[in-house]
């Protein structure tokens, strides 16, 4: 197995020391881009490592920088480190663990995208995090490594860190710059408002995730070529039902039957059931789908997702309609109430899995869930609704079994059906 | 609720900070939340007075400051326990045992999550994941971080809080 690379230097306990950070080769890519590479040449060394954002949506970062306009005046770079994807913990490993590795990432982010003034939007429950990224960042200024005038160069960069308080949605890219502007956490429409060009204050916005930002270092000190050949490193966050829950470094298109192992296998020796591949928004997988490369493209077939490559193990004892309507109540909490089909299709699902599993479930329940679904899929403003139906369809498709053993066992059958018809305009509205 | 005095709701260093705040944005509404946050580090809880004190030093209407305020859930517009324990009840810490977790602190403090104890010692309150499944089943108490937990640790590190 090869050394691990983000995760390499990050139970080091001096590691968010600005000097143990130097001493292990920390900042000499920002002191090799800044003396030798030109801002494009930079985001050409991340293209050609063909890197991915590692927050959720898997876009083509250096082909997110290109989209910022180059004349533009004034431009922003924004950090999401509001990691809150149920199951996801590698953005705070990485900003208690190595704060610096971060912090040299921003710099090259800006130093590529010519960009003087960034923003670290981290979430209210990050202290610890946020007080080790606030020493890296002061430490930084004072080596020169921030502020005016970077190593001597005309290169300037101010990074603040902004608190979120206590909202998931504000993780969604367009509801993380409402947010930042003092507002409700509403996701904006797109197009105009797609960040790289009307983002912060409606200047163009380069927003990336924490892990993402993490890699840029490692990919300009040692060249695309070196990182394609680390795997590149994918940073798998195991939780569940296995004996040590941990974030995985392993290659991008590793399987669960790997990560499983090196998280210390199943709990109890039991076997799996289920496992959801990228956080509680992807299509949770049955155990069939244990060798599967846990890879954007494999996933996509599958009708599922790597999304932050969040990896929640489910043992043979599992409750799926729990699990499931726990995942639901989850979206119902955190809808912003902006758009109807996320709004109340949150709250019919919950409501229906609850009686579902409190003995009250009717029949026809299982295509009053199946319609929701399909009236949640591509009508919702922003990706958060959107999440719900990947969990009903898995459940509908992969446990009904449950979901029918539930309802048999129902204490009190009830007479009148009830019908939604969600699909067609209501008589006369 | 008592009313006191303009001015005399917040401490002049908040003040100040609030006012420093300012000059980390292009736009003074950016420094709503992080006031807000401010003036709940010294308060314990936003009332009305103080998101009225955030929208003068800030320039804002004080119905903008209370309709961010709304939105946030860590962000207390009613008030709150001298402690607060945040329990995460999301997928991980569920079958990690979070539940088990949850009745005994419920039980040991005898309120349900989403209360006050009348003492106004703790509030408990059941939290989306805090992002630290490899500690599931977690907790927050103020700023710290506990976890894994059973439910006997979690009960001794509630009632242990003054």
């Amino acid at each position: 197995m090869p050394q691990p690379v983000l995760l390499r230097h990050v139970r080091e306990p001096d590691q968010a020391d600005l000097h143990a950070y130097e001493r292990r080769g920390g900042y000499a890519a920002l002191r090799r881009a800044l003396r030798e590479l030109s801002p494009e040449q930079v985001t050409d060394l991340v293209d050609r490592a063909q890197l991915r954002g590692r927050g959720g949506a898997g876009f083509p970062t250096a082909r997110k920088w290109r989209f910022v306009p180059k004349d533009a005046p004034v431009k922003y770079l924004v950090v999401n480190a509001d990691e809150g994807e149920p199951g996801t913990f590698k953005d705070r490993t990485l900003l208690e663990g190595d704060p610096h590795l971060l912090v040299e990432g921003i710099a090259l982010a800006a130093y590529a995208n010519d960009v003087r003034t960034a923003y670290v939007y981290m979430r209210r429950e990050f202290y610890q995090a946020r007080r080790q990224l606030e020493r890296a960042i002061a430490q930084a200024y004072e080596r020169g490594y921030l502020g005016q005038g970077i190593l001597g160069t005309e290169f300037s960069l101010d990074v603040y860190v902004h608190p979120g308080a206590g909202s998931y949605i504000a993780g969604e890219e367009t509801a993380l710059l409402e947010s930042l502007e003092g507002k409700r956490a509403m996701p904006r429409l797109k197009p105009p408002y797609f960040p790289a060009v009307m983002g912060l204050y409606s200047k163009p916005t380069v927003l990336n995730n924490v892990e993402t930002l993490c890699c840029v270092p490692w990919i300009v000190r040692e060249g695309p070529e070196w990182w394609l050949e680390q795997g590149p490193p994918q940073l798998y966050s195991v939780s569940g039902h296995v004996n040590s829950p941990q974030v995985v470094e392993a290659p991008l298109g590793t399987t669960a039957r790997e990560l499983i192992e090196r998280a210390g296998g199943i709990r109890g020796g039991r076997q799996v059931k289920a496992f959801y591949p990228g956080g509680t928004s992807s299509r949770p997988l049955s155990a069939r789908h244990l060798d599967v490369p846990l890879r954007h493209e494999e996933l996509a077939k599958l009708g599922s997702m790597l999304g932050s490559a969040a990896v929640i193990v489910m043992d043979e004892t599992t409750d799926m309609v729990k699990v499931i309507a726990r995942v639901c109540e989850f979206y119902r909490e955190e809808s912003c109430g902006k758009c109807t089909p996320c709004r109340e299709g949150t709250v019919w699902v919950t409501q229906i899995l609850d009686r579902i599993l409190h003995g009250r479930g009717r029949p026809e329940d299982l295509d009053l869930l199946e319609s929701l679904a399909r009236n949640m899929t591509g009508t919702c403003f922003c990706p958060l609704g959107e999440s719900v139906p990947p969990s009903l369809r898995a459940g509908l498709e992969d446990f009904r079994d449950e979901f029918e053993a539930y309802i048999r066992a129902a204490r009190e059958p009830v007479q009148m059906p009830v019908r939604l018809h969600l699909g067609a305009p209501a008589p006369g509205g | 609720m008592r009313l006191r005095e303009e001015g005399a709701l917040l401490s002049e260093g908040a003040k100040r900070e609030i006012e420093a705040l300012r000059a980390r944005y292009p736009v003074a509404q950016s420094a709503v939340l992080p006031a807000l946050l401010r003036v709940q580090e010294e308060l314990g809880w936003v009332p009305p007075e103080a998101m009225a004190e955030v929208g003068r030093l800030l320039d804002l209407p004080v119905e903008v400051v209370a309709e961010v305020a709304s939105f946030y859930s860590l962000i207390f517009t009613e008030p709150v326990g001298r402690h607060v324990v945040q329990l995460c009840t999301n997928v991980s810490c569920l079958l990690s045992g979070a539940e088990a977790v949850r009745e005994r602190v419920e039980r040991e403090l005898g309120v349900r999550a989403g209360q006050t104890t009348p003492d106004r010692r703790v509030t408990l309150l059941a939290v989306e994941c805090l992002a630290a499944c490899d500690q599931a089943p977690c907790m927050l108490v103020n700023e710290r971080r506990y976890g894994p937990l059973t439910p006997e640790a979690a009960a001794r590190l509630v009632k242990e809080l003054d």
